[in-house]
C-alpha cells in the first residue's frame, strides 16, 4: 500500500481513451450530465470517442441527434438553463459555425440578458485542426474566433492528462465552456496516472523550461513545438515551450513571466495569422513586457488559404517543425 | 597603460601632463588615467625625453598599450618604448585594438540628428538596460539581427564598466565604478582565498602615554595618532614574518621584498580605496603620520598615484573612529593578509596581580590559509603587540 502511494500506477492510453474516460467519469459522478451529438451513440462518435458509452449509459444519456448543429446545440442550452449539465459534441469546428448563432446569441448572452436569472453551464466539445486530409470544410482551426467572445471559456487540451482532466472542471463552470480537441491528437498515446482526475483550467503550463526564447503554443502544435525545441537545443538555442491550455482566459502571468525572462517569443498557432489568437498574444506582450523584449515577436501560423486536401499541400499549409525552428533562429539573426 | 590593480583591464587617459620634448625623470607624474578606482596619476620609471604621445586624451586603451615613446638617456636607441608599465603589469598583446574610442571631447556634444538616431536598431530590453545603467548606446556595438543592439550587447558593455563618456566629468572619483571594482575584488577574494581569522587584545597604554608626552609640545597639525604607531609596528612585524607580506599569484606565494602598507580609506558617498604607504617599515613614525594625512586627503579628492594603487603588499583597516572594537577585513587580492585595528577602549586589566584600567585595542588578522597557518598568524599578531609596548623604539 505505501509502495502504491509513492509510485501510483500509470496506464498508457490514447488521447481518445482519455476523453472517453473523462466523459464516463463525469456521467458517473453527476447524473445531470449527458452527451449528445451527431453519431455519438450507435456509431460511437466520428472519432470513436464515445464508443461503448451507449451500452454503458443508455440512450437517455448518450443521445444521437439529427444533423442539425443549430438545433441540438440550442437544445443543450435549454437543458443547461433548466439545470442539466449537457455535453454537446460538434463533429468539427467548421460545423460549429452552424451553431454559432446559438453559442454566441444565446449561450453567451443569457446570463447578461436575464439579469443573472439564468446561466448556461454547457460544455461543447469539438474536433479542430488539419492533418487528416479532410479538406477545406473539416480542417480549420477556428478556436481563436471563439476566444474572441467574452463570457465563455475556451480550452485546448494537448496532453492525455488534460484530455482526461479538463472536462469535469469545464462542467463545474456556471457558464459555457468550449473544449477543442485537435484531430491529430486522438491517436496519440500518453501515460496517465491511475488516479488521474480533474486539472486546473486556468493556467498555462511550461512543458519545457528554457532560457533563450519562449515558444508559445497549444493543442496539436504543442508536440511539433516541443520537437522544434529539441532541434533548437542542438543549435545552442535553449527554448522554453508554453502550452496555453486555456485560450480564454489567457494566462497572461505565465506567458509574460516567461517572455520577460527569455526576452524573445514565437507564437505557434494553427489558426490563420490575420486577426488571430496569435495576434492577441503578441499584442499583450507588447502591452505588458515591451521593455523586456530583445527581438521582434515572431509567429508561425497557417497559410492564409483554405486548408487543402492534397497531403503535401495540407502539410505545407500548417505549422511544421522546420518552420518553427526557422522562425526561432530568425529571432537570433541566424539562418 | 599600466595595470593599477589585479582586476584592471583598461583605462582612459584623461590628461597628459607632459608634451613631446619634455624631459622626465623617474617618479615624475606624466599623465592622469581614469579607472574604476578614480583618477590616478601615472609616474614614469625612466629618465629621458618625451618623443611622442601615442594615446590621445579621453581614449580608453587596454592595459599594456604603450602610452608614449621616450628617448632614454644617454645612449638609448630612438624609439625605445617607455612610460613603461610597472614591473607587475600583466602582458597584454599590444595588437589588441582600443576597446572604445570616446568622442573627441567637444565641450558640448554635437546634436544627433533624428534620422541618425532612427537608424540605430536597439531592442527595448537593451535600451532600458542602457538607460538604467547610464550606458551611451552609441558606444555599444550590436550583435543582433541586422546589427541591432540587443540586451547581451549592453551587458557586455557593462562588463567593461566604463564611465559613460557622453557626459564628460572632471577627472575624479566615479563611485559607481568604484563600487563595481570593490564588488569584483571582494567577490574574487571570498571565492578564491581561504581566509582564517585571529584576534589579539593588545595593551597600548605605553603608546598612549608616549603619545601624550610627545604631542604635548607639538602644534595640532604635527600631532601623532596611535594609527601611525600601529602601522609602523605592523610593517616591522611584516618584515619579520614574510608570509603575510606579498602576493599569491598563479598558484604560488611571492613574498614581497619591501613592506608597502595599504591603508583602507573610506570615501564619502560609499567608496573605499587602500593606497600604499611605501616602505612603511623603513619610515619614521613622524613621516608615516605626515604621509597618512596626505594620502587620506588625496584619496578623498580622487588623486592617487599609480604606484600607490598597484603595489600595497599588506593592508590595514580600522573602524575605530566609528566605534567598532573588532573588525575582520577581507583580503584584497592578490595580497595575503589584512590587519584590522579596532577602537581603543579603557578596560579593567590585570597587571602584576592587580586590576587596573588600561588602554586596550583589539588587533585582528585575516590571512590566506594557502600561504600561512594560524600558528604563524598568532606569532605575527603577538609581534605587533610586543612592538607596541615600546613605542619610543618604533
Amino acid at each position: 500500500m505505501p509502495q502504491e502511494m509513492i509510485h501510483p500506477g500509470t496506464t498508457e492510453l490514447t488521447y481518445r481513451d482519455a476523453v472517453r474516460e473523462a466523459i464516463r467519469d463525469a456521467m458517473r459522478r453527476d447524473d445531470r450530465v449527458f452527451l449528445m451529438g451527431e453519431d455519438v451513440g450507435r456509431y460511437g462518435g466520428c472519432y470513436a470517442v464515445s464508443k461503448g458509452l451507449l451500452a454503458e449509459f443508455g440512450p437517455e444519456r448518450i443521445r444521437d441527434t439529427p444533423l442539425s448543429e443549430s438545433g441540438f446545440t440550442g437544445a443543450g442550452i435549454g437543458a443547461a438553463m433548466a439545470g442539466m449539465r449537457p455535453i454537446v459534441e460538434l463533429m468539427t469546428v467548421n460545423f460549429s459555425l452552424l451553431a454559432l448563432d446559438q453559442i454566441f446569441n444565446s449561450a453567451v448572452t443569457v446570463r447578461h440578458m436575464s439579469g443573472n436569472q439564468f446561466g448556461v453551464p454547457l460544455v461543447i466539445r469539438m474536433a479542430t485542426g488539419a492533418g487528416r486530409q479532410l479538406a477545406a470544410q473539416h480542417s480549420h482551426s477556428l478556436e481563436g474566433w471563439y476566444a474572441h467572445i467574452p463570457g465563455i471559456k475556451v480550452l485546448a487540451p494537448a496532453t492525455v492528462e488534460d484530455a482526461r482532466g479538463m472536462l469535469w472542471m469545464a462542467l463545474q463552470d456556471p457558464d459555457p465552456a468550449l473544449i477543442f480537441e485537435n484531430v491529430m491528437l486522438y491517436n496519440m498515446t500518453g501515460k496517465l496516472a491511475a488516479d488521474a482526475g480533474p486539472v486546473n483550467i486556468d493556467k498555462a503550463a511550461v512543458r519545457r523550461p528554457g532560457r533563450d526564447i519562449s515558444l508559445i503554443t497549444y493543442g496539436g502544435s504543442l508536440w511539433k513545438t516541443l520537437e522544434a525545441a529539441t532541434v533548437l537545443a542542438g543549435e545552442n538555442i535553449d527554448a522554453e515551450v508554453i502550452d496555453l491550455r486555456s485560450l480564454r482566459p489567457l494566462d497572461d502571468a505565465t506567458i509574460m513571466t516567461s517572455v520577460a525572462r527569455t526576452r524573445r517569443a514565437i507564437i505557434v498557432d494553427e489558426g490563420w495569422r490575420s486577426g488571430s489568437l496569435s495576434a492577441e498574444i503578441g499584442m499583450r506582450m507588447v502591452e505588458q513586457v515591451f521593455w523586456e523584449l530583445d527581438a521582434p515577436i515572431g509567429r508561425v501560423c497557417s497559410a492564409e488559404v483554405p486548408i487543402p486536401y492534397a497531403r503535401h499541400l495540407e502539410n505545407a499549409a500548417i505549422p511544421q517543425v522546420p518552420n518553427i525552428v526557422a522562425a526561432a533562429k530568425a529571432v537570433f539573426g541566424r539562418a | 597603460m599600466p595595470s593599477l590593480g589585479a582586476d584592471m583591464e583598461a583605462g582612459t587617459l584623461v590628461e597628459w601632463l607632459v608634451k613631446p620634448g619634455d624631459r622626465v625623470k623617474p617618479g615624475d607624474i606624466v599623465a592622469v588615467v581614469e579607472t574604476q578606482k578614480g583618477a590616478i596619476e601615472i609616474e614614469i620609471f625612466e629618465a629621458g625625453k618625451i618623443e611622442q604621445l601615442l594615446v590621445g586624451v579621453d581614449t580608453k586603451v587596454p592595459v599594456g598599450t604603450p602610452l608614449a615613446r621616450i628617448q632614454t638617456e644617454p645612449e638609448g636607441p630612438p624609439g625605445a618604448v617607455a612610460a613603461a608599465p610597472p614591473p607587475a603589469a600583466p602582458a597584454v598583446p599590444l595588437a589588441t585594438p582600443p576597446l572604445v574610442r570616446a568622442p573627441v571631447t567637444p565641450p558640448s556634444p554635437p546634436p544627433v540628428s533624428p534620422a541618425a538616431a532612427a537608424r540605430a536598431r536597439v531592442s527595448p530590453a537593451a535600451r532600458r538596460l542602457a538607460e538604467a545603467c547610464g550606458i551611451d548606446l552609441s558606444t555599444v556595438s550590436g550583435s543582433g539581427p541586422a546589427g541591432a543592439i540587443v540586451y547581451a550587447d549592453v551587458e557586455r558593455r557593462l562588463g567593461e564598466a566604463v564611465a559613460p563618456p557622453e557626459r564628460k566629468r572632471a577627472p575624479g572619483l566615479d563611485l559607481d565604478a568604484m563600487r563595481s571594482a570593490i564588488a569584483a575584488a571582494m567577490a574574487r577574494s571570498k571565492r578564491e582565498i581561504p581566509h582564517y581569522y585571529l584576534a589579539h587584545d593588545v595593551d597600548v597604554t605605553a603608546c598612549v602615554q608616549w603619545l601624550t608626552r610627545t604631542n604635548a609640545a607639538r602644534p595640532p597639525d604635527d600631532r601623532l595618532l596611535i594609527g601611525a604607531l600601529a602601522i609602523k609596528a605592523l610593517a616591522l612585524a611584516a618584515r619579520r614574518f614574510p608570509a603575510f607580506n606579498g602576493f599569491y599569484r598563479d598558484g604560488k606565494f611571492e613574498p614581497a621584498s619591501a613592506v608597502h602598507v595599504g591603508v583602507a580609506i573610506a570615501i564619502r558617498g560609499g567608496g573605499l580605496a587602500a593606497p600604499a604607504l611605501h616602505q612603511a617599515d623603513r619610515t619614521s613614525v613622524d613621516e608615516l603620520m605626515a604621509r597618512m594625512r596626505d594620502l587620506v586627503q588625496r584619496t578623498r579628492a580622487g588623486r592617487i598615484r599609480s604606484s600607490e594603487f598597484s603595489d600595497p603588499t599588506i593592508t590595514v583597516t580600522s573602524l575605530g573612529e566609528r566605534g567598532v572594537e573588532t573588525l575582520y577585513g577581507i583580503i584584497y587580492p592578490p595580497q595575503v593578509a589584512i590587519v584590522g585595528i579596532g577602537k581603543m577602549v579603557t578596560r579593567p586589566w590585570v597587571i602584576d596581580g592587580a586590576i587596573g584600567p588600561r588602554s586596550v585595542v583589539t588587533i585582528t588578522l585575516s590571512a590566506d590559509h594557502r600561504v600561512s597557518d594560524g600558528h604563524a598568524g598568532a606569532l605575527f599578531l603577538a609581534e605587533i603587540g610586543r612592538l607596541l609596548q615600546e613605542p619610543d623604539k618604533l
